[in-house]
């Protein structure tokens, strides 16, 4: 069992007019950044990578980012910048980047370069994940939606053949050309970093991530369309005749640990508070109805189990933030939240485990309107009791992580996939 | 004569290596009618009016959703280059011409190309230059139906509004906007609407007698686009509607028939 850890770094402002339940909604693209505190903002950053460095303290075995763009309830908008800060800060943990988004990069041979740094400098901790994005960040970075898919699939082989092959070679593809491809710098694992696949929405993303054989995250999805689109993985797979597993598939999910059951619930809420994220339901946030589904960015025919059509012409609705935004107390009953002391939460976590048996798990803490002292207190409780009680059930029902078993043979890791294992004198520092 | 709604023909002709939708009406000369971004519009009046005196041909534009999308087209002038070649195929050229929004984009296109394939030129409202002052109207920060209401300067007291735009759209009708949305999105995502040289190509029109419509509300495309275009064409004429948005040709159907008819018989 692979364990992480996640938050999406909101943007905390009680003064902003958009913070709280009670605060008025956001709506993508409509918030403008003229508000924005570059004090507090600074510290919000400097927080959250400290929060980072004290999970892998705890025993996390990962560290995961991800990005958005234009909103304030991701900070995250460059977010290669704080996996290149937490490479060389921290010594054991892998970063998990889920994930860049591949189709907004004009130039992905930035990525190519900026990812083997983070490899480097972390001496071969990355995890290297890819998403399409949202409407927001297609307008953001101005990237034709109806071509999202195609430059995902192309940018992929581009970065791979780049850690892979000697340069110098030429790239003439449809959406991509290079002259003279030969960065130099190249990745510290061997053939490359691990690629995983985050998802929601997409039956194409997944197919691909069944086909490619590497594993496939879902995001905070509810639990039986989970199951459904983790078995379509597993189909696909045994199709494509090969033998997946755990070690294919990950879960995120929001789950929040503390001292007394009331201070849990009390904390657990401000998950729908704080910067209005539509994709935290139960607070004001509003999805920009033309933005659900720019068109051709998503197939509207081909979407997974936990996704219903809905596209702007069609005037909105659903889209990933329908798929995540169900009220507080439906999330607490089917589990997509889970608040409590280590007592009451490791019970609740093996019975997520066993309806998805996934290989990796991400708690999703530390969001919404929550503030440092609570990230605190449950990474502290995580470290203490639930990670020691989620490896000894992972290990009791057999649920490899993707660093254990092969995701891609079904067969057991070889110790390393980099070129030596080292130690790390200098980034003691940190 | 009169010819009555749904009396065209629609047949699947075998042009530019593909298969077009291609929609007729009317009796007389060939009038290339080249629809916008949210695709066929559907039986209007001024179809009516002109088909008195012109055979209309109607195409759906490949990947428009009656025709299939040709993968190759990336951009407006690939658009343009093969729409040059079903011409060919279609043998009407040199023909007169008339395009709305990115139809007008489409047929400006085509004529920089080859001038000589066309006897005359409208462009209504037509996408394709950077306007000098103010912005093209952005249809993917909208939704279908806030789009076309943006479009026409007075909805409610515009009947055919009802007929592009009705308030609860049937599926065929949301399918056909998605895929005139999509390709709409191909062709023009970036830079928004235009192509930054179209204005210094269109010197090439000097012997094609162009007519440029525009509505002074048009919030789409702002009217110093529809400028822009007549100082870039060399003797083409511009005429303003007053009170119209981006749709003269439901907004004011009669005088745009007459407008048109008397431009095209001049």
């Amino acid at each position: 069992m692979f364990i992480g850890y996640f938050t999406e770094r909101p943007y905390q402002d009680p003064k902003s007019g958009y913070f709280g339940a009670t605060g008025s909604p956001i709506m993508d693209l409509t918030v403008s950044n003229e508000t924005y505190d570059a004090v507090l903002g600074a510290e919000l950053y400097n927080r959250y990578l400290d929060e980072k460095l004290y999970a892998e303290e705890m025993g996390f075995d990962g560290l995961m980012l991800n990005e958005h763009h234009g909103t304030p309830f991701c900070m995250g908008g460059a977010m290669n910048v704080e996996a290149s800060i937490l490479a060389r800060m921290t010594h054991r943990a892998k970063i998990v980047l889920l994930g860049n988004i591949l189709p907004i990069w004009d130039d992905p041979l930035w990525l190519v370069e900026q990812l083997a740094m983070i490899d480097m400098i972390s001496r071969g901790r990355l995890v290297s994940g890819w998403v399409r994005g949202t409407g927001r960040e297609s307008v953001a970075h101005n990237s034709p939606p109806t071509y999202n898919w195609e430059r995902f699939q192309e940018a992929h082989e581009f970065i791979i053949k780049a850690w892979t092959t000697p340069g110098p070679f030429r790239w003439e593809g449809k959406h991509y050309q290079y002259r003279h491809v030969n960065p130099w710098v190249r990745p510290y694992q061997k053939p490359h970093p691990p690629i995983w696949l985050p998802g929601v929405v997409s039956r194409d993303s997944l197919m691909w991530a069944a086909e490619k054989r590497i594993p496939y995250i879902m995001l905070a999805t509810e639990m039986e369309p989970t199951r459904q689109a983790f078995q379509l993985y597993h189909d696909t797979a045994a199709e494509l005749g090969y033998k997946s597993g755990s070690q294919n598939l990950g879960y995120l999910w929001k789950v929040h640990v503390d001292e007394t059951e009331e201070l849990a619930e009390q904390t657990g809420r401000k998950y729908i508070q704080g910067p209005s994220n539509p994709f935290l339901a139960g607070n004001e946030g509003t999805v920009n109805p033309a933005l659900v589904n720019l068109p051709g960015l998503t197939s509207r025919t081909r979407v997974l189990p936990t996704q219903a059509v809905a596209t702007s012409a069609r005037g909105g609705g659903g889209g990933v933030a329908g798929v995540l935004g169900r009220p507080y107390e439906q999330q607490i009953k089917d589990y997509t939240i889970i608040c409590g002391t280590p007592k009451t939460v490791v019970p609740k976590i093996r019975h997520v485990l066993e309806y998805l048996r996934p290989g990796s798990i991400f708690f999703w803490d530390g969001d919404g309107a929550m503030t440092h002292d609570d990230a605190m207190r449950s990474l502290r409780l995580m470290g203490e009791e639930v990670i020691p009680a989620v490896r000894e059930i992972a290990k009791e029902l057999e649920l490899p992580g993707p660093f254990e078993v092969d995701p891609a043979t079904g067969e057991p890791m070889a110790t390393t996939s980099a070129p030596a294992e080292v130690a790390n004198p200098d980034s003691d520092a940190g | 004569m009169t010819i009555s709604p749904g009396a065209w023909t629609e047949e699947q002709v075998e042009v530019g290596g593909t298969e077009l939708l291609l929609r007729k009406a009317g009796t007389g000369e060939p009038l290339l009618v080249l629809h916008g971004e949210m695709g066929h519009s559907g039986w209007l009046r001024f179809h009516q009016a002109l088909a008195q005196n012109y055979t209309l041909y109607l195409p759906c534009h490949p990947g428009f959703g009656g025709s299939d999308r040709l993968d190759w087209i990336m951009n407006m002038r690939d658009l343009a280059g093969w729409y040059l070649t079903a011409l060919d195929d279609l043998g009407i050229a040199p023909v007169k011409v008339l395009g709305f929004s990115m139809g007008g984009w489409l047929a400006a296109e085509m004529a920089t190309m080859h001038p000589d394939q066309f006897q005359k030129l409208v462009l209504v409202g037509a996408l394709g230059v950077k306007p000098p002052t103010g912005e093209i109207y952005d249809m993917f920060l909208s939704v279908a139906k806030d789009y076309l209401t943006t479009s026409v300067l007075d909805p409610v007291n515009t009947p055919e509004f009802q007929q592009l735009c009705p308030d609860d759209p049937s599926r065929d009708q949301v399918e056909s906007w998605e895929m005139a949305r999509e390709e709409a999105c191909r062709l023009g995502w970036r830079p928004y609407m235009y192509y930054p040289a179209l204005p210094l190509l269109l010197q090439r029109l000097k012997r094609l007698s162009t007519l440029i419509v525009w509505g002074r509300e048009d919030a789409v495309v702002p009217l110093s686009a529809g400028e822009l275009y007549n100082r870039s064409i060399p003797g083409s004429s511009l005429v303003v509607l007053d009170k119209c948005g981006h749709q003269p040709q439901i907004e004011q159907p009669d005088h745009f028939a007459e407008l048109i008819q008397e431009f095209l018989s001049g």
